[in-house]
């Protein structure tokens, strides 16, 4: 199987897309001439045209105000919002417009848009182009939101995501970008709403996301080598979220730890390990453990970031926790 | 700064047939809106909030009675009058504001969201000041790069032009040249903070200019003068000449909601503008040029009447959305 940087990967299914039909069409910042700041939409302007390839100003509100209207009028558009930082700019649009139009019209509107980010913890970006707060999102129904962590995964649920009839918000990770991976020859797609088992084991079950998926199966060889094997599970949408698959292994493995990017408080973890006590409560042996970032602003000091970042050694602590 | 001001009836090449046309229009809006205060205010049976139309009917009649069935509005939560110009059943709004299944939005809108009728080209009304116009340069895109000869018309009001959304909309629209025209519904108030007071421009249309787009200000209490406008607007989309700004002075007759009662307002200002009610001030005209009469303006009146009395009896006997059906309005599928 042929392998793609997570970026490639992407770039492939916005051109298949893109080919497939035309009325999908992309607008951002920096995405056509400048290529995307991370070199997503290579190629994509000359290729297709500053019609289907939009400039935008840096206007994140009109950029995704304009993507809801787009959709409305039988265009299939993809928005991007360069930062995850920058897209509160834009939350008005999306969360109070695009996610409740399809109920509040009594379901007459719909709004098959996608709005693509990304976050660049790890990138050395500071407090203001570094956030990571997916979980905000939990609190409005009527969006799907992504967060994919390999390149196979990136570009088959792209390419649902852009088929969707729905708002979805589609979370990249910046580490992720130049990450290579198989990805197959030709036509595939992946739904969205369903769980990846990326590894299998019997001891314990270790929910990671995007970019933390790669921490966590590192963490896993080595606890393999002391003799604890996991269920590696990648939710790839946490809207919706595929909790069956999650909750069919935490009743194998009695312990569960979520390790994602965001900060510890509310997060993707605290809402994961909410619906698993609800569920699954008696199959627990051991408290779930959330691994994420300390609940304060990212530091820029590369040093000081690594140290705050989510990590395989800080899994592998929490694992013994439970395991002991 | 390109101004429509009211000129003699006679002058403009519209028929008394037409101009009766939007005279219903105003009248159907004017009495829907009376209705509804009244089942606000008076029987206590409709709840919530809601933003009446009441005296800028000429607004919403005058541009919509210059769009073609199929060019495409977006409205606001001050909506009603927009939604009734454009061909929305009265019954249909009426079982809205009742929150009943058989409203324009099933009863998960409400008066905000009611104008929402795509069925009728009126694609979208937003509860969030400002947020309708990025969306409706949007919709202008699509109806651009799919070839579409439509155009789009979007309502607001004098406060929206203080959010970044407009000037991130309008800005985009100019830069690419879109079909669509943004009406400023200026009626001096945003709730009770006067536009003089917390708009920092000459006029709202001069805004417009200042997104290199063509802008202009008409009597939005003159609904010819309003149409007149609209109509070189439209003309200026539809042949690919790109966005205007069109700023419509008006006055509400009453305050921001149903239940304001607008006290905030100097009686002068009030008495002033109550002179200039836009339905009388048309009736007037066309009496005044011979192109009506009296008896005209009574049989709309009657039609009018009978038009909401059914829309209340409908929506009243209509039922509420059973609640376990509301999980598969949240997901199109």
């Amino acid at each position: 199987m042929p392998e793609l940087t997570y970026a490639d990967a992407l770039r492939e299914a916005l051109r298949e897309e893109m080919l497939r039909d035309p009325r999908v069409v992309l607008m951002g910042e920096e995405i056509g001439v400048f290529e995307g700041v991370y070199k997503v939409t290579r190629g994509l302007l000359k290729e297709f045209g500053p019609e289907r390839v939009r400039d935008t100003p840096i206007s994140e509100a009109a950029i995704a105000g304009a993507a809801i209207g787009a959709a409305l009028g039988g265009l299939k558009p993809v928005a991007e919002i360069m930062y995850m930082d920058f897209l509160p700019i834009a939350l008005d649009q999306i969360a109070t417009q695009a996610a409740k139009m399809h109920f509040m019209s009594g379901g007459k509107l719909k709004v098959p848009m996608v709005l693509r980010t990304q976050y660049s913890l790890g990138r050395v970006h500071g407090a203001q182009h570094s956030q990571f707060f997916p979980s905000v999102l939990f609190q409005v129904p009527g969006l799907k939101v992504v967060l994919p962590s390999t390149p196979h995964d990136a570009k088959g649920l792209l390419k649902s995501a852009i088929r969707d009839e729905n708002p979805v918000v589609f979370i990249e990770s910046g580490m992720l970008y130049r990450t290579k991976g198989p990805v197959p020859d030709g036509e595939y797609v992946i739904p969205l709403g369903q769980c990846d088992v990326k590894k299998t084991g019997n001891d314990i079950t270790i929910v990671a996301v995007s970019r933390v998926v790669t921490e966590a199966l590192a963490a896993a060889v080595k606890l393999e080598e002391q003799g604890i094997t996991a269920d590696i599970i990648d939710p790839r949408t946490i809207q919706p979220l595929d909790l069956p698959t999650i909750l069919e292994s935490v009743k194998k493995t009695g312990r569960l730890i979520i390790a994602s990017d965001d900060v510890k408080c509310g997060g993707i973890g605290s809402e994961i390990a909410a619906q698993v006590v609800e569920e699954a409560f008696d199959s627990l042996d051991a408290p779930i453990l959330r691994v994420a970032s300390p609940d304060m602003p990212i530091p820029f000091s590369p040093t000081l970031e690594q140290a705050y970042m989510p990590n395989a050694q800080k899994i592998i602590e929490a694992a013994k926790t439970l395991i002991g | 700064m390109k101004c429509y001001r009211p000129v003699e009836l006679t002058k403009y090449a519209l028929s008394g047939e037409r101009l009766l046309q939007m005279l219903r229009k105003m009248i159907q809006i004017r009495r829907f809106e009376e209705a509804v205060e009244r089942l606000f205010l008076q029987e206590g049976v409709l709840i919530g909030p809601s933003h009446l139309y009441l005296g800028q009917e000429a607004v919403a009649a005058g541009a919509i009675s210059a769009l073609k069935d199929d060019d495409l509005i977006t409205s606001t939560y001050r909506g009603h009058g927009h939604a009734i110009a454009k061909g929305v059943p009265l019954k249909l709004l009426m079982a809205e504001l009742f929150g009943k299944a058989t409203g324009t939005c099933k009863g998960l809108g409400g008066s905000m969201h009611v104008a929402i009728y795509p069925e009728k080209g009126s694609l979208y009304a937003t509860a969030i000041v400002g947020s309708g116009i990025p969306i409706a340069t949007g919709v202008a895109l699509a109806v651009q790069q799919l070839g579409k000869r439509q155009v789009v018309m979007t309502f607001f009001g004098d406060g929206a032009t203080n959010t970044g959304a407009f000037h991130e909309g309008i800005n985009l629209a100019s830069v690419w040249r879109l079909p669509v025209i943004f009406v400023c519904e200026n009626n001096l108030y945003a709730m009770s903070t006067r536009a003089d007071y917390a708009v920092a421009a000459e006029s709202i249309a001069s805004r417009g200019q200042a997104y290199r787009m063509r802008s202009m200000i008409a009597d939005g209490n003159d609904v010819v003068a309003v149409h007149l406008a609209a109509k070189e607007a439209i003309e200026k989309a539809r042949s690919g000449e790109g966005p205007t700004l069109l700023e419509c002075m008006t006055y509400k007759l009453h305050g921001h909601g149903v239940y304001d009662k607008g006290d905030y307002r100097p009686k002068e200002e009030v008495e002033a503008w109550l002179k200039r009610d836009p339905v009388n001030g048309l009736e007037a005209n066309l009496l005044k040029a011979n192109l009506a009469a009296q008896a005209d303006f009574d049989r709309i009146e009657k039609e009018v009447a009978a038009e909401v009395e059914e829309s209340v009896t409908f929506a009243k006997a209509s039922p509420v959305l059973p609640f376990d059906e509301l999980a598969k309005y949240v997901y199109a599928r």
